[in-house]
């Protein structure tokens, strides 16, 4: 696998949109071709190499491509973004949007993500080590329809309406998150392991939702159904005692969403 | 020299001209057609070389939905439609975005890369007149205008209740001048006025609240009322109980009720010069004939309905159709028909917006997507087809999507090319549901479309409907100097290859307006000035008086000073006024 290298060369004021930041996009280049591609900023475009010092060359394909970004990128958005194989690092934090719409490959974020992280996402694993914002593996504004396949872990901490309208793949939080969590979720799987604010699963209509911790306001459209203890759901086990529930029937009455919550921490359900 | 040009050895298709596919030369002066260029003007004018290639009338659009507060509805409820369809600014061009309801830069640029020249926008909300013009003034490169929607007027079902016809003719005409419309347009007769009760009308013989007018009476108010004006056009109809199972009959009976109304089209203009009789000869001009063509009971044993349609018109000739096509994918349903998209809202469940139009009439807008997976989609595309294929008479058709509500109008390629290709439709035929084939008589359609025909149902027929022949739809002397050339060759034209025809007609060769080239290959490449129709429709002064005092009365009701009502002639691009019904 060829290495490309990437250092942030300074602070950047406007926000970058750097959805050229692909393995797909960067095959075949030479670091110097690499440079050239231009990103925009504000109403201009730039080339990469006025914001980073670009090292090695890319692989023959997306897949022969590891980019590795060696420092922040909290302002730069879109990394990732469609990229369909080969492998991102990014050393500090990532800016808004990336892995958005990623279809396979890996993302590996050391640092915090921005909002949208996974937005629509088909494939592939968006794997960050520190918190997400709002948004991730969401749907587009006005859109019903977000992530369909892949895997996001979140090992920090994520926050409003994560895995909004996601209809396939899987998202773990081993934090927290916010409100509307799988907000009209089609399908697919949330698991989190902390807590929760509220409006958990508003108007599911498919797929499965696991809450590990306290629900702060338990979404009232919900059924439940029985006790489980402990929970097998693909390649995650889950031990303790879950209540499970379906819903959202608020609206639809033919809902088919499944939510387990931890019994414990939510006794008054 | 500006909009002078030779366009030379190109195959020429201009049905109005009944020249089928001769090889000529076309040149146009100072945006005019004429017969021939002097050695000095040829010397300093463009020369294209349209050797083996397909020449044609610029596009005309009768039926779109491009300008005005319902298009913009549809623009604002859906970023979803903008963020992956998105158009970079040029030295030239503006920057647009959105691929159902595109911003109105875009949507002037793809249609002149499709190459059209001409479109018009289906329905202004009286009070929506200011808005429709200022985001027609806007769109860049197409000659427009729009018709203006009465079918569920206050002032109008009044005077028809009443049978006072001298004062609804004052009053559509007067209505014309103020909001600087072109035809009448009417949606849903009587029965949007009911939606603001929650209701509908069902039958052709029901009378709505409060006016106690029916659906017939204003049919044949308007009708009538259209033809003692001479307008340019005859009424747009969108009939009653759109988009339900078992529509095609009232539909049917809708057609009868203009049957013998004489038409009269007067109006004060320089006709082009063609070999056809470039009057209007119809009555009614039905709007998306497939949404108004199911058969059936239910959504589980619905079928086409089109057949029974189709053998009336064949049978009359007071009918013409455009037929809302819908060619698969991403949609924005917008209409004036606001009980229709609250029905599609119960069926859907997707986000959807109503407006009552205070006395005038209303909307709704949703967005849709039509699947090749679904059933009921897979019939409608199927129904689109057979609208266009089962009238003999290619002069009783146009192809329209009703962009963007069957789907926008730059999938017309795809329907283009379904009606020339067999084999195009066959390829479809296994990708949809089997309902297309097994509810519709599509399947044992063998008949193909030929560029003739395909010039009558885009450009000579929208334009001859509509009363635009005096300058639009034709290549004859005085017509606009607006041409197409498509990258075809007819001698070599094989329509078992669709992926070539689809892609010629995604980008014309030339689009060419009042002789200036305006897109090569789908590029814009100049931005000359576009003009805004309307017809200006005289009435007797006495009869105008005594209308209005009625409408000042009335207008209490409204939100707005009267003064405040009219469209000034400044919210217009270039306005184009047309006398009608004046002394000759």
């Amino acid at each position: 696998m060829s290495e490309v290298i990437l250092i942030p060369k300074r602070t950047i004021d406007i926000k970058l949109e750097a959805d050229v930041i692909t393995p797909d996009s960067f095959a075949g280049k030479s670091a110097d071709e690499i440079g050239k591609l231009s990103v925009w900023q504000g109403p201009k475009t730039y080339p990469l190499s006025d914001f980073f010092e670009v090292k090695g060359n890319g692989g023959s394909s997306a897949a022969e491509t590891l980019i590795r970004i060696k420092g922040d990128a909290m302002r730069v958005k879109r990394i990732g973004e469609g990229m369909s194989a080969g492998k991102i690092e990014i050393e500090g934090s990532a800016g808004m949007h990336v892995g958005s719409g990623m279809k396979g490959g890996e993302i590996l974020v050391f640092g915090d993500a921005d909002s949208w992280a996974g937005m629509e996402m088909t494939g592939g694993l968006l794997y960050i080590k520190g918190n997400a914002g709002d948004h991730v593996g969401c749907a587009y504004r006005g859109k019903w329809h977000g992530m369909k396949g892949g895997r996001i872990v979140i090992e920090g901490s994520a926050r409003h309406q994560l895995g909004g309208g996601m209809d396939g793949g899987e998202i773990l939080v081993e934090g927290n998150v916010e409100g509307f969590c799988g907000i009209r979720q089609n399908g697919g799987l949330i698991v989190v392991k902390g807590k929760a604010l509220r409006g958990v699963g508003a108007e599911m209509a498919a797929g499965t939702i696991v809450i590990g911790g306290k629900i702060e306001r338990f979404s009232p459209g919900f059924e439940y159904i029985s006790m489980e203890n402990g929970l097998i759901l693909g390649r995650i086990e889950l031990t303790g005692k879950f209540r499970k529930f379906t819903g959202d029937y608020a609206i639809s009455k033919r809902a088919k969403g499944v939510l387990y919550v931890a019994a414990d921490a939510n006794p008054e359900l | 020299m500006a909009g002078t040009i030779a366009i030379k050895n190109g195959y020429i298709f201009d049905p109005l001209n009944e020249i089928k596919g001769e090889i000529m030369d076309i040149f146009v002066r100072d945006g005019k057609v004429v017969k021939e260029l002097s050695a000095a003007e040829l010397k300093n004018s463009k020369v294209i070389d349209a050797s083996g290639m397909t020449v044609m009338p610029g596009g005309v659009d009768s039926h779109s939905h491009v300008a005005g507060a319902k298009v913009n509805a549809g623009r604002m409820m859906r970023p979803e439609d903008h963020y992956k369809a998105n158009l970079q600014k040029t030295s030239l061009t503006h920057s647009g975005s959105g691929y159902t309801v595109p911003s109105v830069y875009k949507q002037g640029y793809d249609y002149a890369a499709m190459g059209y020249t001409t479109v018009f926008e289906a329905a202004v909300p009286p009070l929506e007149a200011r808005h429709t013009h200022e985001e027609m003034r806007a769109t860049p490169l197409l000659d427009m205008g729009g018709y203006l929607v009465l079918g569920n007027n206050f002032f109008l079902m009044r005077y028809l209740k009443e049978g006072d016809m001298e004062k609804a003719a004052a009053y559509v005409a007067w209505m014309m001048k103020t909001h600087k419309t072109y035809g009448i347009k009417c949606v849903n007769p009587a029965g949007v006025e009911n939606w603001a009760w929650g209701k509908n009308v069902s039958s052709l013989d029901e009378t709505n609240i409060h006016f106690e007018i029916t659906p017939r009476e204003v049919i044949k108010g308007l009708t009538e009322i259209n033809e003692s004006l001479g307008m340019p056009m005859p009424v747009h109809l969108h009939a009653n109980n759109l988009g339900h199972p078992g529509c095609y009959a009232i539909t049917k009976d809708s057609l009868k009720i203009p049957d013998g109304v004489k038409t009269r089209q007067n109006m004060d203009v320089e006709w082009a010069e063609t070999k056809m009789d470039p009057s209007r000869d119809r009555s009614v001009y039905l709007t998306h004939l497939m949404f108004n063509s199911f058969a059936g009971t239910t959504w589980a044993d619905c079928e086409s309905g089109v057949k029974d349609i189709t053998d009336y018109i064949n049978n009359k000739d007071h009918v013409v159709i455009d037929s809302g096509c819908t060619p698969f994918g991403e949609a924005t349903v917008m209409t004036g028909d606001g009980p229709a998209i609250h029905d599609l809202y119960t069926l859907t469940g997707n986000k959807w917006s109503n407006t009552d139009v205070e006395m005038e009439c209303g909307s709704g807008v949703l967005p849709f997507t039509y699947l090749k997976s679904n059933p009921v989609h897979s019939l409608q595309w199927a129904m689109g087809l057979e609208c266009l294929l089962l009238i003999n008479d290619p002069w009783k058709t146009i192809m329209t999507t009703d962009s963007p509500n069957g789907g926008p109008f730059t999938k017309y390629p795809e329907v283009m090319t379904w009606l020339m290709s067999e084999a195009f439709r066959k390829q479809t035929f296994s990708e949809c549901h089997k309902w297309a084939n097994d509810r519709t008589e599509l399947g044992g359609v063998n008949r193909e479309l030929s560029l003739y025909d395909l010039a009558i149902l885009t450009r000579a027929n929208p334009a001859r409907t509509i009363g635009m022949v005096h300058r639009k739809g034709s290549l004859g002397v005085g017509a606009d100097g607006d041409v197409t050339v498509y990258n075809i060759n007819p001698q070599q034209l094989d329509p078992n290859n669709y992926e070539t025809l689809l892609r010629t007609f995604r980008k014309a060769e030339y689009t060419v307006k009042e002789g200036e080239i305006v897109a090569i290959k789908g590029e814009i490449v100049s931005l000359p000035e576009k003009r805004t129709y309307y017809s200006e429709v005289h009435v007797e002064n006495e009869r105008e008086k005594e209308m209005l005092a009625d409408v000042k009365e009335w207008f209490r009701y409204y939100t707005l000073g009267f003064a405040n009502y009219p469209t000034p002639e400044k919210y217009l691009a270039n306005p184009t006024p047309i006398r009608v019904n004046g002394e000759r």
